[in-house]
């Protein structure tokens, strides 16, 4: 069973990340839950979301001890920091984070995912990028079934959208697999 | 909004329109239901006690947040006493249902309108902010046909060619309201006995049964598999109906074991019905947490390790 928080500021697609992994992992046959944040910090302020995905049924769908996050900003690395598992992995968007985890029984993976963004000519994808790093990285699920994940919610994209987000992806899982985003 | 052929949605003005919409369609002979949470329910008891009194299937979904008064919007399990007793005015109850998965709210929904319509009284689905916030995998149940649906033959649909029909609950005589109250009761004996639904987990070895329901008992199963592994024989004992409170489950698993934990996500509601249940035969013991706070697993597989150890439940054969 592993347990993934999704966080940042309102408007950086951490919902939609964090939703598209969950359908994905659904379609690849796993029990899943998804738990989007709610209440006053919607409005504005910081967003997150938890998944769980797991082989077996799933009790919780809170994570109290994540085993891996995706933190898209610095006041979501400061809020979850403390709360990890020993031996948890967080991806951290390093553009807008610049510092890492005081604690070191953690595993860190720096993306810079607003500055690929950038190069795609798209600061939309940004959390494209930091699904694709994530993915790559853990191997929860595959970037097929992101995509196939992400055509689900988007319907009625264009494909020049769609191709844009799969190119998001590969950078991405490009980068932290061979340390470059090509 | 979701579409749904034959289907129509209602943005309601108040709470109180909300259910007097459903009282209205369902007078009509129509499938409706309402939701909201805690505070809204609230509102909505007046309708639910006319829909009792004039025996009109209604489904309302109560999604259960922290109280009283405006609390937050954490999930909690504090409206029990009020969804198991009635909650309006006058002497009635409603069936109340509590699911604890996606898959159970899809299912139980579609089952409460045929036990709503099969028992002409309300349904309640008593569920919390976590059920209402999470998405988990769902295989949706067959839509019925609305044609399939036998015609019920006390609806308000045109007197043309037949002789009216009434439905009311005012009813002024002390001695046919009486009349009408026993006539309600019966209605009740006859849900208590036709209506209790439990699912037990690891019960059949076990010396120490948690109780619990909803999101609650999601994390009591949790903490079960946690404490089994460590060879505690601890079982889960989980309602499915609140009202009618499944008292046969509950006085046959005390014939067993002698020691039963209730966990709510309140300060103590539900563990009152076992008590009743058990009348004295088996101890029962609470561990809650109202308000909006939800445990984890870890957390009640450590109170029910330590109660385990206090009771020297290891020591029996």
């Amino acid at each position: 069973m592993k347990k993934t928080v999704f966080a940042g500021f309102g408007g950086q697609g951490v919902l939609m990340m964090g939703y598209v992994f969950a359908v994905a992992a659904m379609r690849d046959g796993r029990e899943v839950t998804y738990l989007p944040s709610y209440g006053a910090e919607m409005r504005g302020g910081t967003a997150n979301c938890t998944v769980v995905v797991s082989d077996e049924e799933i009790f919780s769908p809170v994570a109290s001890s994540p085993d891996c996050a995706v933190i898209m900003n610095k006041p979501s690395l400061l809020r979850y920091e403390n709360l990890m598992k020993q031996g948890a992995v967080m991806f951290l968007n390093s553009s807008v984070i610049d510092r890492t985890p005081v604690r070191d029984d953690l595993h860190d993976v720096h993306i810079p995912a607003n500055d690929i963004a950038r190069k795609l000519g798209s600061d939309r994808v940004t959390n494209m990028i930091m699904l694709g790093a994530f993915v790559a990285k853990t191997r929860l699920t595959s970037l097929e079934s992101i995509m196939n994940g992400l055509q689900e919610n988007v319907k009625g994209k264009s494909g020049t959208v769609m191709k844009l987000n799969r190119k998001a992806l590969d950078m991405g899982a490009d980068y932290v697999l061979k340390g470059t985003a090509s | 909004m979701m579409e749904i052929d034959n289907a129509t949605f209602i943005q309601a003005e108040s709470e109180i329109a909300a259910i007097n919409m459903v009282l209205g369609a369902s007078m009509a002979g129509a499938r409706a239901m309402t939701s909201s949470s805690s505070p809204g329910i609230s509102l909505k008891q007046e309708g639910i006690s006319f829909l009792a009194a004039q025996e009109l299937p209604a489904v309302i979904v109560n999604c259960m947040r922290g109280g009283p008064g405006l609390g937050n919007i954490a999930p909690s399990q504090g409206d029990y006493f009020q969804a198991t007793r009635g909650g309006g005015h006058g002497d009635y109850r409603s069936i109340v249902l509590a699911p604890a998965t996606g898959q159970e709210l899809a299912d139980f929904t579609a089952r409460a309108f045929d036990l709503a319509d099969r028992y002409r009284s309300p349904v309640v689905l008593l569920i919390d902010g976590m059920m209402g916030q999470m998405m988990e995998p769902v295989i949706p149940p067959d839509f019925v046909n609305v044609a399939d649906i036998p015609y019920k033959n006390w609806i308000l649909d045109g007197a043309r060619d037949r002789p009216s029909r009434i439905i009311k609950s005012l009813i002024l005589d002390p001695a046919k309201e009486e009349e009408h109250n026993w006539k309600l009761y019966r209605k009740y004996e006859n849900i208590t006995k036709e209506l209790q639904i439990t699912e037990a987990y690891q019960v059949d070895d076990a010396r120490l049964v948690v109780m619990a329901y909803g999101t609650a008992a999601r994390i009591a199963k949790g903490a079960i598999k946690r404490v089994r592994e460590i060879g505690l024989k601890v079982g889960l004992l989980r309602p499915l109906t609140l009202w009618p409170f499944p008292a046969r489950a509950v006085e046959d698993a005390s014939r067993f074991v002698k020691e039963f934990l209730v966990f709510e996500m309140n300060t103590g509601q539900m563990v009152e019905d076992v008590r009743l249940a058990l009348k004295h035969r088996s101890e029962v013991h609470f561990y809650g947490r109202p308000g909006g706070v939800v445990s984890t697993p870890d957390e009640i597989a450590k109170v029910i390790t330590s109660l385990y150890y206090r009771l020297h439940l290891e020591e029996e054969q």
